[in-house]
């Protein structure tokens, strides 16, 4: 039993500091993949918490899809070969950041001290995929639509939004004068 | 493991995160944190479900990814329309999309 606790101390002391690695780190493609680290371990903190479908669905979704979108990103807003992705923080705004974040932390920490009589345990029989299925698609079917609906409008936006639209010049010519062919009518 | 450990953990995380999203300087970056934030969101609703034997806070948990994921894509897509109209991804200089 004690093994047990000392595993659950090392994963709960693992998710903080890959959370502090990920938000202090100075490294943004270091941080992406320490999030990927972060989200997997998430992952088996499901797993412990009886929540197998859950801990599916992050590894797949965030640890596969969401880091991979990430990296993307970076990689596309790149400046050049060579150049060191910038991942600083803003100066004047550490120190009342780590304040509020440290205050709202203690905050929190005191409401859950002062509470008593927390439920222990629970021995009887825990919800399990089966219930997950039958609540999503009966009871929250409704919202469970309109999610649906969600992802679809946001898949559009996202496409609308990142569409080049230069309206036929090229990248390269904007970007250093003229191209190297000239065009047609001109000389 | 008890209730109490959970919470701790996912304020912890949520502060964590919040403090990335409040000062980065790069758009991914605070993306990461608002990331962080929406875990630690997670782990609290099934720490919950865990201890009160709750469905519901399982299928709130699945519409939390579904959110995060749609927020993370159109962030993305903006990131790229900033860096397209910029040339950089600084969020403090980032006060119009059109140049």
């Amino acid at each position: 039993m004690s093994a047990l606790l000392v595993g659950y101390a090392l994963l709960l002391a693992t998710m903080v500091m890959l959370a502090l690695f990920v938000t202090l780190g100075k490294n943004l493609v270091h941080s992406v993949l320490g999030l990927a680290l972060l989200l997997c371990a998430t992952a088996i903190l499901f797993v412990v918490l009886r929540a197998p479908f859950l801990a599916g669905i992050q590894v797949m979704l965030y640890a596969g899809g969401v880091v991979t979108l990430m990296l993307f990103a970076i990689m596309l807003t790149r400046r050049g070969a060579g150049v060191e992705i910038v991942n600083q923080h803003i100066p004047g705004r550490r120190l009342p950041a780590a304040l509020m974040c440290v205050g709202l932390f203690g905050l929190l920490a005191r409401a859950i001290h002062q509470t008593s009589n927390w439920p222990a345990m629970r021995s009887g029989p825990l919800p399990t995929t089966r219930d997950l299925g039958l609540s999503l698609f009966i009871d929250h079917a409704l919202a469970f639509e309109v999610l649906g609906i969600l992802l679809l409008a946001a898949t559009i936006g996202a496409i609308v939004v990142a569409r080049k639209r230069d309206h036929g010049e090229p990248e390269a010519q904007r970007r250093y004068g003229r191209t190297t062919l000239p065009r047609e009518g001109k000389s | 493991m008890n209730l109490p450990q959970i919470l701790y953990l996912a304020c912890g995380l949520f502060c964590i995160g919040l403090y990335g999203a409040l000062t980065r300087r790069n758009v991914i970056g605070l993306l990461l944190g608002v990331e962080i934030m929406s875990n630690a969101v997670n782990v609290l609703l099934l720490g919950f479900s865990r201890f009160t034997g709750q469905v519901a806070a399982q299928a709130f948990a699945v519409f939390v990814m579904a959110l995060t994921v749609a927020e993370v894509v159109v962030g993305l897509a903006l990131v790229i329309l900033l860096y397209r109209t910029l040339r950089h991804t600084d969020v403090d200089e980032a006060n119009h999309l059109r140049s």
